[in-house]
Order: C-alpha cells, then sequence, then structure tokens
C-alpha cells in the first residue's frame, strides 16, 4: 500500500508517536501574529520559558489590526515586537513591510514542499498549496511550538478532491472551492485533509491554488494540499536556486512528496467544473452556496476586495479587468486592500491602484482588519458586504452585518451595480475611452 | 508545577444548533484582549438562539455545556476555550466538534467529549435543569434532571485523556520533548 503526501510529511517529521492514533511531529515553520502569540509570549514569561526553539524557523507578523487601532491593539503589537527583537528574530514583519500572513509568507518563499507548518490561525491550511502539511492551531499548540518545535495530531486521514474540466470564462478558483464546500457541508472534511488534484488544479497557478487550500477549514479540513509541481518550482525558484540546478530538477525533486498512485484515501470526490457558474455564499455557513445567478438582485451596500483568500495581485488584476472606467455604483463603498506590500506595488504599477480610485474605492494598507471585523471596513447591523473573504458567519465583519462570499469578479460586478449580479455581463466590455 | 485541579461538570447549559463557531462563542472585537480573565463577561456574547440568554444567571453558574454538531468551527482562537474556562465551564458534550476547538480543549485539559446523535437526543429531552457528575477517571459521567437519570461513556482518544491527566499539552509537551 501507498502512501499520501500526508503520510509521506508525517513519516519524515515525526517525533512521537504517544499512541497509535496520534503523531507528534517537528515542525518546520512556526508562524506567529499579534493576535493569537502575545497571550503565548506573556505565559511563557511567566512561567520563566521565554525561549524559542530556533529563531530561523519561527516567522512572525503584525497582520490583524494595523497600524494599532487602539490601546489594546497596539499592546498586542508590542509584545510581538519586543519579543521579535528580544529573540532576534530575522523574519519579523512590521509596519512598512507587513501584509496579510497567508500572502505574505508564500511570498517570502518561508513554505516548501514536504514542510510542517503551524500557526495560530485556522487559514494556515493555505500553504497546503505548496505540497506542505499546514494546519491551523490554537495558542497553546503554537505556544508549545514557539518552546519545542513539536505539534501533535491525529494520523491523518485524506480526503482526495479530482477537480476535472476547465474553468468557464469569469469562474475562478473561488468559485470552485466555494462549490466544493456546498457539497462537503462545514464539517464533511473534519480530522481530514482534503488533496486537491486533477487537470484544472495542476492547471492552476500558485495564487489560485491558495485560494483553493485557504478554504478548505471551511470543510472542517486541518489542511488542504495540492502536488508540487514544476509551477510551485517556478513559483519558489528565486529562494530555491541554490538549492537545485534548474527548476526541472526541482519539479523532478518535488515529486518524491506526491501521493503514491495506490495510496488509501477515506473518500473521494470527483467534480467536473466545466459547467460551473460564479458561486457566491447565501447564508451564515460557508456551505451556504448558490449560484451568483439565483442571487441577483441582493442589495449592497458595501464591497470588500482582499484578504488571505482573495487580495493577491492575479485577484486584483481580474477585478480590475471589468472595473476599468467604471464607478461604484450610488450608496455602494468600495474597500479594496492588496494583501501584501509586494502586491500593493505591484498594483500601482500596473494601473490598478489608479483603476479602484477612479472608480471610487477606498484602497488601504494591507491587513486581515475588514474580514473578522475588527478595523478598515466593520459592518453597521443591517449591512450587506459582497466580500472575496473566507467567512460569512454572522457577525464576522460586524454584528448584525450580511456577507456574501465571492469571487473578486463577482465582487466587483456588484460594485458597479450596486446588487449581487452576474459578473460575466462584464467581460470583454471595455469600457476603456467611453465617456460615463 | 501541578495545575490547580479543574472542576469538571457542574449544571448543564443546552445549546440546541449545529456549527456553533468560535465567532459566536466570543466575538473577534475581544481577541484584543490580553488576559483571559479579561474574556469572562463576552461568553457567547453574539450566540442567536431561540430561548438562549448569554447574561443570564444560569449560564453564570453552569458547570458544562451540551451542544449539537461540529461545535466550536471556524477561527482557531483558544479564546473561544479560555472563555468557558474562566467561566468554569471545563467540559462541552457534543455530537462532533470542529478539530482545532477540541485539540484546543484538551490542550487547556478540558473535556470535548463526543456522544453519539441518540444520547445526545436523549440529554436535551431530559430538558434544562439537568446536573453533570463526571467520575474521577472520565470514564463515565451522570446526567440527572427532574425527569431522570442518563449515564453516558466518556470515549476519549488515548492521547486526549493523557492531556486532560497531564493538565494539558504545554505541561505534557514541556516534560516530554
Amino acid at each position: 500500500m501507498g502512501n499520501t503526501i500526508a503520510e509521506k510529511i508525517f513519516a519524515a517529521h515525526l517525533r512521537d508517536t504517544p499512541t497509535p492514533e496520534n503523531a507528534v511531529l517537528d515542525i518546520d515553520v512556526v508562524m506567529c501574529h499579534e493576535i493569537t502569540t502575545p497571550i503565548a509570549i506573556n505565559d511563557l514569561m511567566s512561567r520563566g520559558k521565554d525561549r524559542v526553539f530556533d529563531v530561523k524557523r519561527i516567522k512572525a507578523v503584525i497582520d490583524h489590526v494595523t497600524p494599532s487601532k487602539d490601546s489594546k491593539t497596539a499592546i498586542q503589537a508590542k509584545t510581538l515586537r519586543e519579543w521579535a527583537q528580544r529573540h532576534r528574530i530575522p523574519d519579523f514583519f512590521d509596519i512598512g513591510e507587513n501584509g496579510v500572513c497567508h500572502a505574505l509568507f508564500p511570498e517570502k518563499g518561508f513554505i516548501r514542499p514536504g514542510n510542517t507548518v503551524i500557526m495560530g490561525d485556522s487559514h494556515t491550511c493555505t500553504h497546503g498549496a505548496f505540497g506542505a502539511f499546514a494546519a491551523g492551531v490554537g495558542t497553546t499548540d503554537l505556544e508549545v511550538g514557539i518552546l519545542k518545535g513539536v505539534c501533535s495530531f491525529r494520523n491523518p486521514e485524506t480526503l482526495r478532491v479530482i477537480i476535472n474540466g476547465k474553468l468557464g470564462p469569469g469562474v475562478y478558483a473561488k468559485d470552485v472551492i466555494l462549490a466544493i464546500i456546498k457539497k462537503l457541508t462545514v464539517n464533511g472534511a473534519t480530522d481530514k485533509i482534503i488533496e486537491f488534484t486533477g487537470p484544472v488544479v495542476t492547471a492552476m497557478s500558485m495564487e489560485s491554488r491558495m485560494t483553493l487550500c485557504n478554504m478548505a477549514i471551511e470543510a472542517g479540513a486541518t489542511c488542504g494540499i495540492c502536488m508540487p509541481d514544476q509551477v510551485t518550482a517556478e513559483y519558489l525558484w528565486p529562494f530555491i536556486k541554490s538549492e537545485y540546478l534548474s527548476i526541472n530538477g526541482a519539479t523532478i525533486d518535488f515529486k518524491k512528496w506526491h501521493s503514491d498512485p495506490d495510496a488509501n484515501y477515506a473518500a473521494e470526490l470527483i467534480m467536473d467544473i466545466t459547467d460551473l457558474p460564479p458561486q457566491a455564499t447565501y447564508g451564515f455557513k460557508p456551505d451556504e452556496v448558490k449560484d451568483v445567478t439565483d442571487m441577483t438582485g441582493i442589495k449592497v451596500d458595501q464591497v470588500y476586495i482582499g484578504s488571505c483568500t482573495n487580495g493577491r495581485i492575479e485577484d486584483l488584476r481580474e477585478a480590475a479587468g471589468i472595473l476599468k472606467g467604471r464607478r461604484l455604483a450610488d450608496g455602494v463603498r468600495g474597500v479594496m486592500s492588496p494583501a501584501t506590500p509586494k502586491v500593493f506595488m505591484q498594483a500601482m504599477e500596473e494601473g490598478i491602484l489608479k483603476i479602484f480610485m477612479d472608480a471610487g474605492f477606498c484602497v488601504t494598507n494591507p491587513t486581515c482588519g475588514a474580514c473578522l471585523g475588527m478595523s478598515n471596513g466593520v459592518l453597521a447591523p443591517g449591512e450587506v458586504c459582497a466580500s472575496t473573504t473566507n467567512r460569512n458567519f454572522n457577525g464576522r465583519m460586524g454584528k448584525g452585518g450580511m456577507v456574501h462570499l465571492m469571487s473578486p469578479l463577482s465582487a466587483t460586478a456588484a460594485a458597479i451595480s450596486g446588487v449581487i449580479t452576474d459578473p460575466r455581463q462584464f467581460l470583454g466590455q471595455d469600457r476603456v475611452g467611453d465617456k460615463l | 508545577m501541578i495545575p490547580a485541579m479543574k472542576r469538571f461538570g457542574g449544571p448543564a447549559i443546552f445549546l440546541d444548533r449545529s456549527d456553533i463557531n468560535t465567532d459566536e462563542i466570543i466575538p473577534a472585537k475581544y481577541l484584543t484582549e490580553n488576559s483571559k480573565e479579561a474574556l469572562r463577561p463576552y461568553i457567547l456574547e453574539d450566540l442567536k438562539l431561540d430561548g438562549f440568554d448569554p447574561r443570564s444567571p444560569a449560564l453564570a453558574n453552569a458547570g458544562a455545556i451540551v451542544t449539537r454538531a461540529n461545535f466550536g468551527c471556524g477561527s482557531s482562537r483558544e479564546h473561544a476555550v479560555w472563555v468557558f474556562e474562566v467561566n468554569n465551564i471545563n467540559m462541552v458534550i457534543a455530537e462532533s466538534f470542529a478539530r482545532i476547538f477540541r485539540q484546543n480543549m484538551f490542550n487547556c485539559g478540558m473535556l470535548a467529549i463526543e456522544l453519539p446523535k441518540e444520547q445526545i437526543e436523549r440529554l436535551f429531552t431530559m430538558g434544562g435543569d439537568v446536573v453533570i457528575t463526571v467520575d474521577a477517571g472520565f470514564s463515565n459521567f451522570q446526567a440527572r434532571g427532574k425527569s431522570g437519570e442518563l449515564t453516558c461513556s466518556i470515549i476519549l482518544n488515548p492521547f486526549d485523556r493523557q492531556l486532560v491527566m497531564a493538565g494539558g499539552w504545554l505541561a505534557y509537551a514541556d516534560q516530554k520533548y
């Protein structure tokens, strides 16, 4: 019997098997942000154990509320900042160079195929896009990770999702993952790793694979994971070129992590997405998903484009493609947050920021803020937001607010129309030069 | 250091819905607190359920939560476990849990007990005045109410049991690794 990629990664990192069902793994990358780490830092200090297992394997960023919005968030930032300075953690990203963790850390080349990654953040599953085992954990797991470089997991069971077909125009990884969550439901993958395979995934960019893996947690999964291939090697090339002779050589080496053809899967979902239309959520759970065409006409007060799901450059390019020469509909507020400084800079150089600003959007600095209702775009009771984020829980973006999750293209279509609308009607209609 | 002995069990609070998420257990706006104790007043603040009032005295006296499937889904915030801990609720009984919440419970030396749907249903039909008592070895618990009594086996992953006995993951890991 062969092994899945997750089983191979577990075997390569096994520190202990306290019971036959449990594995304690050595962790390659322990990632920290200012919301869930400070209590771990304070607890370690109070126990006289203010140590870190390996400064090079710890990555830290202030991203959830930045710049700090009040005294409490300033204290959280200060706690993380002083800890990073005290331990001389080289990869610490503070204001001016900070961005949304799950967009920033991949950009820096911190996650490699076969790695084990933890963070006190549920969307850590994003990094599985690189063929890594990456899991969101709580503060105690994070604290032990910081101190000892280990974390415990139950032995991995894998749910394989084979995505066949070809994405239609105006349909993206976000639509695919929403359709998958709809099928799996919010706990259909609990305690499982979702392995995303098939020609659609193979054809996807790393950015799209990150979008796919990012929402694996919304089906309850421990991690989403993609096979590392040439696309992975090309993305990582600037960081790995000293380790390999060529991209091709790296691609071949990455194959050692691939699931074996005779690996054992707990379950399998095969889907053909050729006819999949744009998707959006309608309720307060991420599995409450409908075709956008079945939701047209729902009025929106705010449109939010950004986050670890959809704040990367290709997301902004797609949005700008139909926003160019158009304006926000009357009564709609637009907030756009490039997920990292690099994305911000690229968007500036490519004229994307101008397109958003000409359209009437507020462009904010990179931050998680609005997605979890902490800052930079919180909703008032009764307000509706078309959002490219990952959670539509009741109150998520502000008490009493309603969030409809969708792709950047669909959110932009809602921004232009003032109501949820099929974004495909805007494709191929270049408004440049039109008199509006 | 020997961890302070936790109280397991007590009057039960029934939360009759599946998929209760950690934003409902403790809203994100309170994640800026720098101590667990500061979370105490905000327990279940955003949970909208018929007949449930997060400010009720019953919740203040509770020692256990009984609920449906996929409890604690969503964000990884351990604050959702701490807010129970600081309210002296060290035990949640559910049909199933989200993985991170369940792990956080055991990591804090608290009990996340999964029961078959039929047993959860029986607990719910016992009504609102149920008191839970747990035996010393965590092998079973009794639910006693005006309408009767029910004994349920506690099936725990052996490692999770070790974590509860050790007083949590930090104590366990610090000694062993």
